[in-house]
Order: structure tokens, then C-alpha cells, then sequence
């Protein structure tokens, strides 16, 4: 567990929890990202220029932490063309299927006590976890 | 025009949130995933700061009658555990663990992510769309 960063995990997730409030409190909207990007489209036609401006605010976000830190920001990813393709399509039809991801259910939902949040959130995390256990045995780790 | 500003500021916030908990690095977020291997708690941190303060959050804001720039507060309000949600949370979590990204992560690294993103992000869209389209063609719930 030495990767393990408690304290910049928590600070973050404060900031993604106050995102979550602010929303709620000033748009009446709960902060889901696949709900939000997929809602610039689908929306009612006077509730899709904030959806376009959160997805603006996500993209500057660690663009600002980049300028302010100095630093380059730590991103590893290593999944090849097919990988990414699959995974890109799993995520895009399975969170509008399930009405939702980290952010809708897990974070919105769990905290207004749904139960139908906690059933996705156990279930895309049991199933995560399988999958990557699952390529690191493939990958004989 | 205060319900767009509000958008732009919550997806700054949640953009700087995601930076600093690095939840933008799919490295970081399998770590959380590879419960049999080095497994980082972090991310299960990230969601407790984030439900600790929209929990607290959110009660406070629903005390009030209205949000701020609109008329009234949009809540899920469906409650039935039924496939869909399941079967939704399945696919997300499978492509979730084959490459470390969900929907907030997949936007928010567009700028600092390497090519991988923009495919990663193009794929998820397409599966969005597949969703919609099935879902008007009556194929899908």
C-alpha cells in the first residue's frame, strides 16, 4: 500500500463533494458526469449551456492545478487501441444503461441514501475489481 | 446566465478536485481496483471527503424551497432495483477496470492525458449514443 495518498484524496474529494453542494444548491442539479455530458445533447434546450459550461470547468480544472503546482501532473495509462475502444464503449453504454457512474451514484446518490446508487456502486466495483484481477492473472502477475 | 456561470464554477471545482485526489491517473484509480495485488485504498477516501461534505450538503441546501437559479430541485426519484441499473453497472465496471477511466476522469484529463484519452473519451461518447439510439429504436430500456 505505499501509493496509498489519504490526506490529497480526502482534500480532493472534499473539493468534488463542496461541486456537488454548490450544483445542487444554485442549479437544483445533481452532479452526475455521464448524466451532465450526455444531457448537453439530450437536454431540454435552455438546460444544456451550463451542462456544456461544467464540462469546460472539468477540462480547465487540472489545467489550473498544472500552472499552479509547476509540476506535471501524474498519468499513467497503459491500456493499448483495443483496450481503450472497449473499455470507452463499456463505460458509454452501461452508465446510461445504469443511469449513472462514480459521480451520480457514487457520490450523489450514496449520499441522499439510494438504495439503487449502493446496488451500482457495489456492482461496478465488485465487477472492476474482477476485471483487473482477472488481466493480471492473463498477464501472469 | 447565474445557472450557466454556476455550471462552469461546480466543473472547475470538481475538475481541481479530481486533479488533486489524482483521480485523473488511471494508474492511481486501478490501483484502487487491484484489490489482490498493491492494492491503494485512496479512491474509497475520495469518496468518503466527497460524501461527507454533500451529505451534510445537501441536507443544509433542501431545507431551502428552491435552488437558486431555478425553480425547483430534480432529484432521481425511481427507487426499483431492476436489470437495467444492474446490468448497467456491470458494463460500466468491466470497461472501468480494462482501462481505469469513467466519465469525470475521461473529461477532466483531455488536457493533461495523452492521446489514449481522446480515444478513450471518442469510444465512451459513440457507446452513449448506441444507448440513445437503441433506447429510441425500443431495443433498449
Amino acid at each position: 500500500m505505499e501509493n496509498f495518498t489519504p490526506v490529497s484524496a480526502l482534500v480532493g474529494g472534499a473539493l468534488i463533494g463542496s461541486s456537488a453542494v454548490l450544483l445542487m444548491a444554485l442549479t437544483g442539479r445533481v452532479a452526475g458526469i455521464s448524466g451532465i455530458v450526455s444531457n448537453i445533447v439530450l437536454g431540454a434546450p435552455g438546460e444544456r449551456l451550463w451542462r456544456a459550461l461544467f464540462m469546460i470547468g472539468l477540462v480547465l480544472g487540472p489545467v489550473i492545478v498544472r500552472i499552479i503546482s509547476g509540476e506535471p501532473l501524474p498519468f499513467e495509462i497503459t491500456s493499448s487501441l483495443p483496450f481503450l475502444l472497449a473499455g470507452g464503449l463499456l463505460v458509454g453504454i452501461g452508465t446510461r444503461l445504469g443511469s449513472g457512474c462514480t459521480s451520480g451514484h457514487g457520490v450523489c446518490g450514496l449520499s441522499r441514501f439510494s438504495i439503487r446508487s449502493l446496488v451500482s456502486v457495489i456492482t461496478f466495483i465488485g465487477v472492476g475489481m474482477i476485471m483487473v484481477t482477472i488481466l493480471r492473472l492473463l498477464a501472469g502477475g | 446566465m447565474g445557472k450557466n456561470f454556476a455550471g462552469l464554477v461546480a466543473g472547475l471545482i470538481f475538475g481541481i478536485g479530481l486533479t488533486i485526489s489524482q483521480m485523473t491517473n488511471p494508474a492511481k484509480v486501478l490501483g484502487f481496483l487491484d484489490i489482490f495485488g498493491n492494492w491503494d485504498p485512496s479512491l474509497a477516501f475520495v469518496m468518503g471527503g466527497a460524501m461527507a461534505i454533500t451529505t451534510l450538503g445537501y441536507f443544509l441546501v433542501w431545507k431551502r424551497k428552491s435552488p437558486v437559479f431555478a425553480d425547483q430541485f430534480h432529484v432521481p426519484t425511481n427507487t426499483r432495483i431492476d436489470p437495467p441499473l444492474v446490468i448497467g453497472a456491470v458494463l460500466f465496471g468491466a470497461g472501468w477496470g480494462l482501462v481505469g477511466l469513467c466519465p469525470g476522469p475521461a473529461i477532466a484529463g483531455l488536457a493533461i492525458g495523452g492521446w489514449q484519452i481522446w480515444v478513450f473519451l471518442a469510444a465512451m461518447l459513440t457507446g452513449m449514443a448506441l444507448h440513445e439510439v437503441g433506447k429510441r429504436a425500443k431495443l433498449l430500456p
